[in-house]
């Protein structure tokens, strides 16, 4: 996903030149990232500079609105995306063992991916799931009522199926 | 103008005009806010909050750099709670500023340290945490230090708004926001030009040149080199300010002197070597012109010019003058010409030059401008670190019995002295240009529509009964402005000035910070300085390059004509596209 190819620049290109005909174009920028975030999980430094020149907008301005939004993701990401909720019910049924279980587990920070570039880590406020309290999403699936010990035989499934892919 | 409304300020009635803000309307009247983002020539970022007032009526202080007046509006600026108020912002500032004023660049000139003052603050309430970044000291000229930023953004809004380079922003966010360029490159990787006017609006030190003073003391105690220096029209008519004397003195003789006493051996004027640029580059413009040459020529002074010129518009590089500076043609001249009349090997010269620039540093490294394996110029410090050297050496500037530079490459014509100002190059240019072409003197030589202090100046000259129409820009900005209407219509001008700093050489990255009672890149300051330059120019008996005794014996001796093989291999060069492209939005963004 996050590499760089030709039809993907293409692909950017063509929605700028829609943004283009728009009314203020620049205020677009957000927009362009979002799809370029969408494209290769991440905003490479070299879409930025061909953002820069396609949307006539100068390349620092660019880094500063992609720096200030934690969405945008300026390293690769990992093939999963886990984000561990840190809402009030979360929180309270034990969130933090879990994320600090994770952590150990695949030895990064919050916002960080794992060596083997298989997790990424992420914190979230409230994913709608309180009923099932303390949860974490994956990919977009939810699981709940973890502990320190299941959150860890979770992540050891994910890796043995990613495993499983490559062999 | 619609009709004046009354706004009280601190109890009394005043009439003034709408659409302004309390600020502008306040500063007219007398009342001075205490400001600390502001600034008259940049757009309103009121981040900081120092200049707040009450307004009855608001639950709210505001910051009256933004609110506009209305009718009937009661504002007061100094009741004991809004000071309070006031002093609480500022000690907030402080607090995650590094407490070490003694030991910092703008010690006794910084704009944080006097507010401080001005507000009182006698204690520090607030101990914040501290930022700890790296200082870039990748840049040959310029320094940036994060850890004394206090994010008032007016280093991003003169790079973008003034200089059109932007290559600053603001990144991340919060306590974590941090003011660099794109990807946070080192700056000797950024499109940053060098020009240093983040140094000239930086109310503290996160910003200062790179200082080159503790290698020349050291280097003036070697015996074993002949140290030579030039100083650049501009420096003379800037560093009385350094020494708290009004903007506007010309203090030429004294700069001579104190130079002398640091220990240099031979002072030169890069006045004289402005003299000799004309030449080359009059006789350049008359080349062009006699062979249908690329037209319109443009000239090639001004160093963070040129590495615009590389970076933003690299399809006008045929048409930039081949000409070097002429700090980097008198350091040609010094570690050839001079180093064989007095029959020292080049290499046992220290070449220094004093210039009101920080690209000047940029460009003395430059490997283009180098001939038989020689920098031209090995060190160069700005106006203000001269000012410091001499205060530093105790050397008592202002009562100093003022001296004369020396031969052979100290006596410069008014057409050399006025090249430090906007429009001057290219009013020293016709002046000799005009005499080479028709072989008649120009008699009027002294051309007001290109001078001052307007963005983009023009003027048509009859030469021969042809017209010769020229443009000057001065300020990146404004550069961008003229060089889109010369990509546009390429036949519209024959020759173009370009100065890369608000006002010119005078409103240099160099030159001596806004003292207590003024603001940087004040309008009023570089016009005492830039009359400073034209009363020295009136002044002179010989106004015109070509007239120089010393430029027609240089090239008598050593340099044969203009554009010669000699000429060519010591003072022409050229320039390359360079990476990254830098990006010049269609309209403003912020």
């Amino acid at each position: 996903m996050s590499e760089i190819t030709q039809e993907k620049m293409d692909q950017i290109k063509a929605y700028i030149d829609r943004v283009k005909q728009q009314p203020y174009p620049t205020s677009y920028l957000i927009a362009v990232l979002h799809y370029v975030q969408g494209l290769f999980g991440y905003v490479p430094r070299e879409v930025m500079d061909f953002v820069a020149q396609e949307m006539n907008l100068p390349t620092a301005h660019i880094w500063g609105v992609a720096t200030f939004y934690h969405y945008f993701n300026l390293k690769p990401i990992g093939k999963h995306v886990i984000s561990v909720c840190m809402g009030t019910a979360c929180y309270v049924k034990g969130a933090h063992d879990v994320l600090e279980a994770i952590k150990r587990e695949l030895q990064i920070q919050v916002g960080q991916t794992s060596e083997d570039r298989l997790f990424t880590l992420q914190e979230a406020r409230c994913l709608g799931a309180c009923g099932i309290a303390p949860v974490i999403m994956i990919d977009g699936k939810i699981h709940g009522e973890l502990t320190a010990k299941s959150v860890v035989e979770l992540i050891h499934r994910y890796r043995k199926a990613a495993r499983g892919k490559t062999a | 103008m619609g009709k004046s409304i009354t706004i009280h300020i601190n109890d009394k009635p005043y009439k003034v005009d709408p659409g302004q803000t309390i600020m502008q309307a306040a500063d007219k009247l007398g009342f001075h806010i205490p400001r600390l983002c502001y600034h008259p020539k940049l757009s309103i970022e009121g981040a900081c909050r120092v200049c707040i007032v009450e307004v009855e009526g608001m639950k709210n202080y505001v910051a009256s750099c933004s609110y506009p007046v209305n009718d009937g509006m009661k504002i007061r600026t100094n009741t004991p709670e809004l000071r309070r108020a006031r002093r609480d912002i500022v000690e907030l500032i402080l607090d995650n500023h590094p407490l070490d004023c003694h030991i910092c660049d703008r010690n006794g000139n910084c704009e944080l340290q006097r507010l401080s003052y001005s507000m009182g603050i006698k204690a520090r309430h607030f101990e914040g945490e501290r930022k700890n970044y790296d200082e870039d000291l990748s840049s040959q000229a310029v320094v940036r230090n994060p850890n004394k930023c206090i994010l008032c953004g007016r280093c991003v809004r003169i790079c973008s708004e003034i200089q059109h380079v932007h290559n600053l922003s603001q990144a991340y966010r919060g306590f974590r926001t941090v003011v660099m360029p794109a990807y946070n490159m080192p700056f000797s990787e950024s499109v940053c030009t060098t020009c240093g006017q983040c140094i000239n609006v930086c109310p503290t030190a996160a910003f200062v040149e790179k200082s080159y003073t503790q290698e020349l003391f050291e280097r003036l105690n070697d015996p074993g080199l002949v140290k030579v220096v030039q100083f650049a029209p501009s420096v003379r008519a800037a560093i009385g300010e350094a020494f708290g004397l009004e903007p506007g003195h010309n203090m030429e003789g004294q700069l001579v002197a104190a130079l002398r006493k640091l220990g240099f051996d031979y002072i030169f004027d890069t006045q004289f070597a402005a003299d000799l640029t004309i030449m080359e580059e009059a006789s350049e413009f008359l080349e062009r012109i006699q062979n249908k040459g690329k037209l319109p020529m443009i000239t090639s002074c001004s160093s963070a010019w040129m590495k615009c010129m590389e970076q933003f518009y690299p399809d006008l590089i045929d048409n930039v003058s081949t000409c070097k500076s002429p700090m980097s043609m008198n350091g040609a001249m010094i570690k050839s010409y001079f180093a064989e009349k007095i029959q020292v090997d080049p290499k046992k010269i220290l070449s220094v030059a004093v210039m009101c620039c920080t690209a000047k540093k940029y460009e003395a490294d430059r490997p283009e401008l180098m001939f038989d394996g020689l920098r031209g110029v090995d060190i160069v410090v700005t106006t203000r670190e001269t000012a410091w050297m001499i205060k530093s050496a105790g050397i008592d500037f202002l009562n100093i019995e003022p001296e004369k530079t020396d031969a052979p490459l100290g006596l410069s014509s008014g057409a050399g002295a006025i090249f430090g100002t906007t429009g001057g190059v290219m009013e020293a240019a016709i002046r000799t240009a005009y005499e080479l072409y028709t072989g008649e003197t120009l008699v009027d030589i002294e051309l007001e529509n290109i001078r001052g202090l307007q963005g983009i100046k023009e003027a048509a000259i009859q030469m021969d009964g042809q017209e010769l129409r020229v443009a000057v820009a001065h300020g990146l900005g404004n550069a961008c402005g003229l060089l889109d209407l010369v990509r546009m219509d390429p036949g519209r001008y024959q020759f173009v000035e370009i100065m890369g700093c608000p006002g010119g050489c005078i409103g240099g990255g160099g030159q001596p910070y806004a003292g207590a009672n003024s603001i940087p890149l004040d309008e009023e300051v570089l016009q005492k300085r830039a009359k400073a330059l034209y009363d020295l120019d009136r002044g002179k008996t010989i106004r015109r390059s070509h007239d120089n005794p010393d430029i027609q014996k240089l090239y008598r001796e050593f340099l044969q004509r203009p554009l010669s093989a000699t000429s060519h291999k010591y003072l022409h060069t050229h320039y390359q596209a360079k990476l990254p492209r830098g990006i010049i939005p269609d309209r403003a963004i912020y």
